[in-house]
This record gives C-alpha cells, structure tokens and sequence, in this order.
C-alpha cells in the first residue's frame, strides 16, 4: 500500500507580522475604540442621555443574580397531591451522590401502593457539589435542583443542613 | 535657597508617591472600562464611592495591616533592605526632571528642576540601574531557589533593556548636544520651519520608539512583566507580604513614572508649551502643568499598550533586545551623528 504523503506547510509570518509593530497598532485601535466607546457611553449616561451601557457587569448583590435557564440551584423535594413527599426512599440518590452528603431515613407510607416514603431527608449543602447526579437517579423524579436559589451561605456548617420541610417549601429555612 | 530645593525635591516626591497611588486607580478603570467591565467601585468613605478612587487607599491599608512574613532562612536585613532599595533608587531618579524652566520673580531666577545636573540623563540612567540591585538583593535574600531564579531573571531581562534604553536616548542625546536634561527641554522650544515645535518625537521617530520599548521592558510592565508576572509566574518577591510586597509594586509605578518623564523630557518638549513662551511665576506653573500632563498622556499610552498585548516569551523578550533593539538603535544613532555632521557642514566637532 502506497503510503500517503500530505505536506504540510510551515506556519511562516510575513514581514509585516515580524516586525511587530503593524499588529501592535491595529491591537492598540481595538483597545483604544472599546476605551473611548465605553467611556462616551458612561459619560452619557451619567448626565442621563439615552445611550447603550458602557459595561456588561451585573452589580450583583445590588442587583438580582442572573441565573441561566438551566442552572443546577439549590434542591427541591416535589410533593403529591396530599402534600406529602414523592420521595419513595429507594436511596438511589443517596447512593450516587459523590459528596455522600443526603441523608435519607424511611418510614412506612399509609398509601400501600408507595410503600415507603421520607422520614427524614438532609442533604448537606455544604458538602454538595452541585453534581446533579440525585435529579439524575431519582426513579420517581422527587428531586429537582430548579429552587433558583443560590444564596445558601450561613455562619455555621451546621445551618448547611437541610431537611425535608425545608427542601419540600413547607418550613422556611432557619 | 536651600529651602526652595527642599520644597522642588517634595514635590517631585509629592508628585511620585502620589501619582503611583493613584496610577493604581487608572490601571484598574482603565482596563475595566476597555474590557467592557466596571472595575473596582466598591470603597466607599462614608456612602462615597467616586468611582472607586479610594481604591487605591484601602490597597495601601490592607497592605500595611498583613502579616509582615520573613521566611526562617531569609536573610533578615537584606530582605528588608531590597524593596526599600527599588523604591528609594526609583524616586531618586524624580528629583533630576526639569519640572519648568527657571522663572523670574522677586528679582531673582527660579529653577524648577530640583537637582540641577549637568549630567543629568546619565544620573537617571544609572540611578535606574541602581533598581537591578533591589531585584536580585530580594530574591537572593529570601532564601528560596524560586526567588533566587526569579530575580536572576529580572536583572537579565534590566540589564538587557538598559543597554537598549541608554542607546535608544544617545541620539536625541547627540542632537541636543547636552547630557542636561533642562539643556534638551530648552533645545526643543525651538520651532523647525517655523511651524514644527522641535520635539524629539519629530526628529528621532525611531529613537522614540525603541526608547519606549526598552523603557515598557525595563519598568517590568506587559508585555515584558515577565520578572513578576503576580499570578502567572513564580518571580523575586515569592517571599515577600504586606508593605515589603506592596513596595514591589509602587516601585514598578515610580519607575514607569520616571521612563514616561524620561520620554516626555527628551522626545516631547519637556514642560515646553509650542508657540508659547510662558514667564513669571503663572508661566512656571502652566510649564509644570504642561509637564505632567505630558507624563499622564505617555503614561496611559503605556497603560494601554499594557492592557492590549500578550506577554512575549523569555527567549523573545532577550531577542527583541539584543538582536532587534540594540542593533536598530545603535544604526538610528550613527545615522544621527552623520546627519548632524552633514547638517552642520562637516563641521563635527564644531
Ligand atoms: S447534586 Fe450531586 S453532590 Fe449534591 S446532593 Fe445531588 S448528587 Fe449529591
Ligand atoms: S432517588 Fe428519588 S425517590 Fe429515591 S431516595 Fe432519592 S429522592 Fe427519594
């Protein structure tokens, strides 16, 4: 079999890239255009002219954080109609999870055809990972990572626990 | 008269310290607002922001309450000397700028350059120089092979870039004909063609150039920051914290003050006003005005240049000076000599 040879040419500069300077100028006229057009921007809405802005920086804690569609916030627990947990405690999620941070006891459910159902349901978000891997396994789609909540820092580690009435809406946190 | 000095060589340190504080300020907005972002703006003094101006004092208070760390097997004095020797040399090198020219008032003439030397470019050559030491003292003293490379690299990539820098000055230094640094901003009040000012921009285009590269590459900013480089690369101040370290950085703000004064001194008319001949104590403030606002506008060109391009390579950066730089400007300079010689009719010497 005849073997195929592709040359393949060298990336060579021309003179003009050599010498640096033609490029460094045409770097220098992106840099200076942003400058100046943002700061005609700033300046013209600082005294209230109608103008785009100047910067595409959200100031967030002034302002809301803005979260993609499809961003993994904190957990949810869904509940049925009677308002108690979906959750069947197969402990898939608990399993799965990476960080072992979900704590899941069982109890009996009055409804025979669940069987089981939460007693408790602690999911450690400060050793969370934020993989979604527990939304993943979950056979009966009892958890959601869609609270769109991403201030959940508190002064001890203990508070980074949350339990089932917290995770399910029923008791607000702290 | 002693009392004047005094007062210009404050004011020269006035000028450094200050103006390195807030060029702390410029470098944040101004690659903020070119990256389309907002920047620091969070400082506030009682609910006042003023666009994060008062950055730059909280940096100096953070800096000043760290942990002031002395690694165990530093060299305890020469790691305390090395910042205070970069910083000390590179606001020495302020005191000899010609600020204006000498004013008459009181029926007496006075200069308004601090350290009046008749060699005066040689004197901020060397005293820049002198900054090397503070490098290499710092990483030799920390007592880590990390800073001990680090600083063996800055001095390899000054050293190279003083050559540059001092060869790259030799040709305006030639046409004015003085090493005086108050000598050349006199020399550039002339006109050329009566509509020209005689700057040393217009007649050493190429000397300006080269000058401000090597000037970029010795203050150690991008894209030649490669001594420090905080983030990227392991440089002369690992060991150093709090104040030493912040010293690190205002020095590299007090030496891009001096190469920016060294540029507007000698290729942008010093304190000269073009087609204005300022006099009497109002005259010496519009030349000192002139003066820095000359310095401001080099200094954010160079602010600039630093914020758009990448950092070279080591091998690069030693390339770009001994094989382009040093050659080019030693070409620029004969053909300096040899155009005066034939300008002034053969007569080289006089
Ligand atoms: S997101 Fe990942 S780490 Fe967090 S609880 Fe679910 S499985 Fe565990
Ligand atoms: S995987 Fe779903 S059903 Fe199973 S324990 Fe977790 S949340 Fe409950």
């Amino acid at each position: 079999m005849a073997v195929i040879v592709r040359p393949v040419s060298r990336p060579s500069r021309t003179f003009r890239e050599q010498i640096y300077l033609w490029e460094v100028w045409r770097g220098l006229l992106v840099t200076f255009r942003h400058l100046f057009v943002n700061l005609s921007r700033h300046a013209r809405r600082s005294v209230g002219l109608a103008a785009p802005e100047g910067a595409v920086t959200v100031q967030y804690p002034e302002d809301p954080a803005v979260l993609g569609k499809r961003a993994r916030t904190r957990h949810r627990l869904l509940k049925r109609g009677d308002g108690s947990p979906r959750c069947t405690s197969c402990l898939l999620c608990e399993t799965i999870c990476p960080a072992k941070c979900i704590h899941i006891t069982a109890e009996d459910s009055p409804d025979v055809l669940v069987e089981k159902r939460a007693k408790t349901f602690d999911i450690d978000l400060g050793l969370c990972v934020f993989c979604g891997y527990c939304v993943e396994a979950c056979p009966v789609d009892a958890i959601h990572m869609d609270a769109n909540e991403v201030e959940l820092s508190s002064y001890s580690r203990k508070d980074m626990i949350w339990t089932l009435p917290e995770l399910m809406g029923d008791k607000k946190k702290q | 008269m002693t009392l004047w000095i005094l007062a210009k060589v404050a004011f020269a340190l006035g000028l450094g310290l200050g103006l390195a504080g807030f060029l702390g300020w410029v470098e944040r907005k101004q690659s903020a607002v070119l990256q389309d972002r907002v920047g620091a703006n969070r400082a506030s003094i009682f609910g006042i922001r003023l666009l994060g101006l008062f950055h730059p004092i909280a940096d100096a208070l953070k800096m000043l309450t760290k942990e002031d760390f002395v690694p165990r097997n530093a060299r305890r004095v020469l790691h305390t000397a090395a910042p205070a020797i970069s910083l000390g040399f590179a606001l020495l090198c302020l005191a000899a700028f010609p600020y204006g020219g000498a004013v008459e008032f009181a029926g007496k003439a006075w200069s308004l350059q601090p350290v009046e030397s008749p060699a005066g470019l040689v004197l901020v050559l060397a005293l820049l120089s002198l900054g090397v030491h503070g490098i290499v003292m710092a990483g030799y003293a920390s007592g880590s092979n990390y800073g001990l490379l680090g600083g063996l690299r800055g001095a390899a990539q000054m050293i190279s870039y003083e050559v540059c820098l001092a060869s790259s000055v030799a040709g305006v230094a030639f046409i004015y004909g003085s090493l005086d640094l108050q000598e050349a901003c006199l020399w550039q009040g002339r006109l050329l063609g009566g509509w020209l000012p005689a700057w040393g921009i217009f007649l050493q285009p190429v000397g300006f150039l080269l000058f401000l590269t090597a000037g970029a590459a010795v203050t150690k900013r991008t894209p030649f920051d490669l001594p420090e480089g905080e983030a990227e690369i392991v440089g002369y101040h690992v060991e150093y914290s709090g104040m030493k370290f912040g010293m690190f950085l205002m020095t590299d703000f007090v030496e891009s003050i001096v190469i920016s004064a060294l540029a507007v001194t000698l290729f942008l008319g010093g304190w000269q006003i073009p087609f204005v001949a300022p006099a009497g104590p109002w005259g010496g403030a519009a030349m000192v005005a002139s003066f820095t606002a000359k310095l401001m506008l080099v200094l954010f060109f160079l602010m600039q240049v630093r914020w758009t391009l990448p950092r070279l390579r080591f091998d690069q950066l030693l390339d770009l000076s001994w094989k382009n730089i040093l050659p080019l400007s030693l070409l620029n300079f004969i053909a300096t000599v040899w155009g005066v010689y034939f300008l002034k009719g053969g007569r080289l010497w006089r």
